[in-house]
């Protein structure tokens, strides 16, 4: 038996197949009470996500990336938090519901796979009750079965001798295996839905292409959406198919993955991007860091939150909030900026306008 | 891979490591894991050697070893023409504070009930350099030269920096005793991207103000690249291939570095995946390290005599290039960099 024709039955796939919204985000808002004044973690995030499809949620620490995708499997604290705005989820309504409501959710919908594999999975408990607990809860599997579905989940997220590393404890894995193993309990019922919260941070590079992969092997067998949260460009440049590029708790940039790098409008996406250290660069070449450090979200500035720290800032940018707008010819990519990448304002400036900011090395490597 | 040998060592070294081995008990038997096996390398005065591989490679044991912390099992550790090795106690201590370290984690690595003026001049107090007054002006320097006010600063404690900001305090920390070489070991690889390449470019400024030699640990060769003058690559305890950067991103000649080069995620999604030297399972395990080349099990070109003779480091063209592998079947397809 198939291990797939269990969390998936055949209408299910045909359904996805339909395409549709699974996942519609309506300006979500998640603000903290602290004792320094209320945090304003995410603030007014909204966005829409289709059957299959893969969004690459990219920006800082402290960008509300996180939060955002926490809020949206119901995994936040309760107290302090205010959540407003919109979460429908094959149209229902999320935002309100309680751990009790999201029960019926958990794992068989909605998944998450987190970044650090060691503190993810239960150290003193065997792997292999670690996935049949929840096949056994949410599917009401028998011992049996549910033992033969998790070894075949084990095989699928390519772990060698599964049988035998069922009966082992996280302890006696590698960190790849191990976050292997937190894949296969995120997705043995079947999600729609995934979360994966840089799931590969804590990784090896090598490691870090092979879970990449299986990710994307696993998402393309069972027309599973995913949300994929970096802070690394260069990890969801070739896994998604839309990106959205957070800073201080709002969406700054959002656009299909090709016309985001071919064509990105928001200083921060380029800052972010050339801020990375690339091959076809000599040694010791100076990085063009960005400056300065992300805004206090318990007192943003009153205009664009990058402002201070943004190349092309002009007074208007200090004082006012940029709207997050479509680009002319491109209704689907929007970015938030009164003088993008490729205004005349920018250009002017990066060709030389006396700023004295280092001039962008450019694009083509 | 590899390897042994120490033919590409140069005479002129501040650093010279020479049959290094690092072994530690392994805890419920009497058996020992070699952590680093018998390598050997060099750096000299000013220059920074990127050391590179994945978990488990040996790398940060080999840059703890350099420090005696532990002390290697066997092998010759030689600083400035002073055997480290055979140093003890007060002669052992009075050599610290000329090599210093950096960490991976800038948060844990201070300690949270001093403040940043405490910890950065605590050094200064312990070697006793200059008066209350100087030891102040220095830790005032110190701080400045790493972008960090020391008026706002000093009276803080470590929780209410960032990440990159306690990764200056920590820069400023090893500084102050105004040390030959800093080692390194992964101090970016827990920073975000934009605080990174903050930190890489004070990590250089810091080199040419204080001239300073650096040992530069890290899993990432995109980094790596950045601030090495020498690249040394290490897979399970032992030598893969040494080399100038650029040659080795340019012509890696051994499989090993050719794949973690492949396993690189580029920021642009126009430049297809490479799959045909995507490494496949985990690093065996060192306490029964494969036969021969270790690197042989997951080697896509491996042949028999990999499983018998260890590969030696030996020269990839003109040994004057400075190019060393460690491989019976180098490489000699240059890699278009991406």
């Amino acid at each position: 038996m198939s291990v797939r024709s269990i969390q998936q039955p055949d209408d299910d796939v045909a359904e996805a197949a339909r395409g549709g919204v699974l996942l519609d985000v309506a300006d979500l808002a998640v603000h903290f009470r602290t004792s320094r004044g209320v945090v304003r973690a995410v603030d007014g995030v909204s966005f829409t996500l289709q059957r299959g499809r893969t969004l690459g949620v990219v920006g800082e620490s402290g960008s509300g990336k996180s939060v955002t995708s926490k809020a949206i499997m119901g995994l936040l604290p309760s107290s302090g938090r205010t959540t407003t705005g919109s979460i429908r989820y094959e149209g229902r309504e999320l935002v309100g519901l309680d751990a009790n409501g999201y029960r019926s959710l958990w794992g068989s919908e909605l998944s998450m796979v987190f970044q650090d594999p060691m503190t993810s999975l239960n150290p003193v408990m065997k792997i292999g009750p670690q996935i049949t607990e929840s096949l056994r809860l949410n599917l009401g599997m028998d011992r049996q079965t549910a033992k033969e579905t998790a070894i075949g989940l084990l095989e699928a997220v390519r772990i060698p001798a599964p049988e035998k590393r069922f009966n082992e404890y996280p302890g006696q894995l590698s960190g790849g295996m191990r976050q292997r193993v937190v894949i296969a309990v995120a997705l043995a019922c079947g999600p729609k839905l995934l979360f994966a919260d840089e799931p590969t941070t804590a990784l090896d590079v090598t490691v870090q292409a092979q879970i990449l992969d299986l990710l994307a092997d696993q998402q393309r067998d069972r027309f599973m959406a995913m949300v994929l949260v970096t802070h690394d460009l260069g990890v969801v440049a070739g896994r998604a198919d839309e990106i959205a590029v957070m800073y201080a708790g709002r969406i700054v940039e959002k656009a299909p993955t090709r016309s985001l790098f071919t064509r990105m409008a928001m200083p921060y996406t380029e800052a972010l991007l050339n801020s990375i250290p690339r091959l076809s660069d000599p040694s010791h070449t100076r990085l063009d860091a960005i400056g300065g450090a992300p805004p206090d979200l318990v007192s943003p500035p009153p205009g664009c939150a990058f402002a201070p720290r943004c190349r092309y800032a002009q007074d208007i940018c200090r004082n006012e909030r940029p709207p997050l707008v479509p680009r002319d010819d491109d209704p689907e990519h929007l970015f938030a900026c009164f003088f993008p990448v490729d205004s005349e304002v920018a250009l002017s400036i990066r060709n030389g306008g006396g700023t004295g900011v280092n001039l962008t090395p450019t694009e083509e490597s | 891979m590899a390897g042994s040998g120490t033919a590409h060592l140069r005479d002129e070294a501040l650093l010279r490591v020479e049959n290094l081995t690092v072994e530690f008990p392994v805890p419920g038997s009497s058996a020992r894991v070699q952590a680093v096996s018998n390598i050997s390398f060099d750096v000299a005065d000013g220059e920074t050697l990127g050391l590179v591989g994945e978990s488990g490679c040996g790398k940060s044991t080999t840059g703890k070893a350099i420090l005696q912390l532990p002390a290697p099992t066997s092998g010759s550790v030689r600083f400035d023409g002073v055997e480290m090795t055979d140093q003890r106690g007060e002669a052992l201590r009075a050599l610290r504070p000329r090599l210093q370290m950096i960490f991976q984690d800038p948060i844990s690595s201070l300690n949270p009930r001093r403040t940043v003026g405490q910890i950065v001049g605590e050094p200064l107090k312990i070697w006793k350099r200059g008066s209350a007054k100087e030891q102040a002006a220095k830790v005032d320097e110190v701080l400045r030269a790493v972008g960090v006010d020391p008026d706002a600063a000093a009276d803080r404690r470590p929780h209410e920096f960032s990440g990159g900001q306690c990764q200056r305090i920590s820069i400023a920390r090893a500084v102050v005793t105004e040390p030959k070489i800093i080692i390194c070991d992964e101090p970016v690889s827990a920073l975000d991207v934009s605080v990174q390449a903050q930190v890489l470019n004070l990590l250089e400024e810091m080199k040419s103000r204080y001239g300073l030699t650096m040992i530069f640990i890290a899993h990432d060769l995109a980094v790596v690249k950045n601030v090495s003058d020498r690249i040394a690559v290490m897979y399970l305890g032992k030598m893969c291939e040494v080399s100038p950067p650029d040659a080795l991103f340019a012509e890696p000649a051994h499989p090993y570095t050719r794949a973690l080069i492949s396993a690189i995620p580029h920021p642009d999604p126009e430049v297809p995946a490479e799959n045909e030297w995507r490494l496949e399972g985990d690093l065996p395990s060192p306490l029964s390290p494969p036969s021969g080349c270790r690197f042989r099990t997951r080697c896509p070109q491996a042949q028999d005599v990999c499983t018998t003779a260890e590969p030696q480091l030996s020269a990839v063209g003109d040994p004057a290039d400075g190019h060393w592998v460690a491989c019976h079947f180098p490489l000699a397809t240059p890699v278009a960099i991406r």
